[in-house]
């Protein structure tokens, strides 16, 4: 599949805010991050920042960018419908979480905190269906996809709100839980990709064309001589043959390394955890990208079998 | 609305049943279709650098080319691909909008281009690369099943057929109900053993494939008798009958 740059980044950055946003709303009211309203502003601003920025980019996949309100119509079928209710939704309490805390009404921004993290969680499960349910990329119809998307979400977040908690000398608690998460995210990660790569295809050329019964079925002449918009949106290549490497580069500098800086943080604690903090953040922010990318560079999808590619391996 | 009409037993289900046996591969469906459907329901239908290299378009109709099995028995088969007007298409479920949708009157899956947002869901949804981006209009487009011609009282009744069927010189493609186990679509499915493209991802396609039909097995018959060579045959006019029976 095509990765196109503005649902890669729409994808990360969403992800990441709406981690942020559920991390904040869970653990200020457990006083494990600093419950000042600077803390609280910097930090659920950046949360909302970075999922405004994703959803103003997820706009310019679209053809008609002007019409996208109408999303919002069929939730009862459609997973990005209910993606795009979710994601209106949660900016309720998300905003009122922020007005709260900037005016230090501590009775309304834990509640409306709290009703973020589940915005927020409902919003990314939404992300994640909508590449579950397409059966024709096994690649994203598969049980540990919408997990990921949670996960990676919430480790991005996680990692955000310990650089943040890191300027405030508190990163402790964020930071323990990025770590967690992280291990896990890489984990998760590596399995996914151990399953994907075991899996047999969803389909044959041969139940494609019916001519199974004949024998092997292979293509002789394509049935135009240049590339088509098929071609170009699903039969994407370049991801498959540096797969490897591109693999190496999402675990380990977006899993793996952010992790055990994270962990060092832990350990030093004061500025040098507030700069490994930030450190970290960036990573896995750079890491995520790469997995991103390599999400849809990496997928196969059906019609490729009529032009005798790729849905096999 | 992108949820599906019920599915009523006895429904009009209106389809193409496609002969793999006949079809010669001639894209004669495929230019008709593009050439119908620039001015149709869905027009027009883009093209990039139509007289120069990088030609590209929007198609509804895409005809390929395959050889199937090896040596003696294997086969070439020409393809026509296009939308299949699923019973439970994933491109009208999937859609954001409600620009996309199944008729319940006929089971046509259309696409209303006024409600399009060209997310492009819909073309990741359909297992079969029927749907195509409109890059000029920003919207998606894909076969209509000549909606504007089968029901178009201006245009003599025999002739309201898809564009596709109207033109097929090798009479390779049929156009009808198969929701009417009578109609002659149904019987011509029955007959042939006309079958469902990846029915395993379970969209059940309404358009069926007739298989080419299998080749007769040459009759091999007794075994000849070996002739002597002409060079041993020393009567000129034996020899002159031998060489013109032999042609």
């Amino acid at each position: 599949m095509n990765p196109a740059p503005s649902i890669v980044f729409f994808t990360v950055a969403s992800g990441a805010g709406y981690g942020l946003l559920f991390w904040l709303g869970i653990l200020r009211p457990l006083g494990l991050v600093p419950g000042g309203a600077l803390f609280g502003a910097t930090s659920c601003g950046l949360a909302l920042v970075l999922v405004m920025l994703g959803l103003l980019s997820s706009t310019a996949h679209l053809g008609r960018p002007e019409r996208a309100w109408r999303a919002l119509s069929q939730w009862r079928s459609s997973w990005l419908s209910r993606e795009g209710v979710a994601a209106v939704a949660t900016f309720v309490p998300a905003g009122l979480f922020f007005i709260a805390m900037v005016g230090g009404n501590e009775g309304l921004a834990a509640p409306m905190g709290l009703l973020s993290a589940v915005g927020a969680t409902v919003t990314v499960y939404c992300t994640g269906m909508i590449y579950a349910s397409l059966k024709t990329i096994r690649q994203w119809h598969h049980p540990l996809v919408t997990p990921g998307y949670l996960l990676f979400g919430a480790f991005s977040g996680a990692a955000l709100l310990a650089m943040l908690a890191g300027f405030w000398g508190a990163a402790a608690a964020p930071a323990a839980i990025a770590a967690v998460l992280g291990a896990l995210a890489f984990a998760l990660k590596r399995a996914y990709w151990a399953s994907v790569d075991a899996a047999p295809p969803i389909a044959t050329a041969e139940s494609a064309t019916g001519l199974g019964f004949i024998g092997k079925v292979r293509p002789l002449d394509p049935p135009h001589t240049e590339t088509n918009y098929l071609l170009r949106e699903m039969a994407f290549r370049i991801g498959r043959v540096h797969a490897k490497r591109l693999r190496g580069i999402a675990s380990v500098a977006g899993f793996a390394a952010p992790t055990v800086l994270l962990l060092l943080t832990l350990l030093l604690g004061g500025v040098p955890a507030g700069m490994l903090a930030f450190a970290a953040a960036a990573l896995a922010l750079a890491g995520m990208l790469a997995e991103r990318w390599l999400m849809f560079a990496e997928a196969t999808h059906t019609v490729t079998l009529y032009y005798g590619g790729e849905a096999r391996g | 609305m992108t949820s599906l009409p019920e599915a009523k037993p006895g429904a009009k289900k209106l389809g193409l049943v496609i002969d793999l046996d006949t079809c010669v591969g001639c894209q004669a469906c495929a230019t008709n279709c593009k050439e119908w459907n620039t001015s149709g329901h869905m027009a027009p239908l883009p093209d990039r650098n139509p007289y120069s290299a990088g030609a590209e378009g929007v198609w509804f109709n895409r005809v390929h080319s395959y050889e199937a099995g090896e040596g003696e028995d294997g086969r070439t088969v020409h393809f026509p691909r296009s939308c299949l007007h699923c019973e439970t298409p994933a491109c009208v479920t999937v859609c954001p909008t409600g620009a996309s949708y199944k008729r319940a009157e006929d089971g046509i899956v259309l696409v209303n281009t006024d409600m399009c947002i060209g997310c492009q869901l819909c073309a990741w949804a359909c297992p079969y690369g029927a749907r195509e981006f409109d890059d000029d209009q920003g919207v998606m487009k894909k076969c209509t099943l000549c909606v504007d011609r089968i029901y178009n009282e201006t245009i003599p009744e025999d002739r309201r057929v898809p564009a596709c069927v109207s033109t097929c010189p090798a009479n390779a493609r049929h156009f009808g109900d198969l929701g009417d186990p009578e109609s002659a679509v149904s019987k011509l499915v029955a007959e042939r053993g006309g079958v469902e493209l990846m029915p395993e991802l379970g969209y059940k396609p309404v358009n069926r494939y007739l298989p080419p039909r299998r080749a007769p097995k040459p009759d091999a018959g007794p075994p000849k008798e070996a002739g002597p060579l002409p060079s041993q045959i020393t009567n000129p006019l034996l020899r002159w009958v031998d060489k013109v029976l032999s042609r």
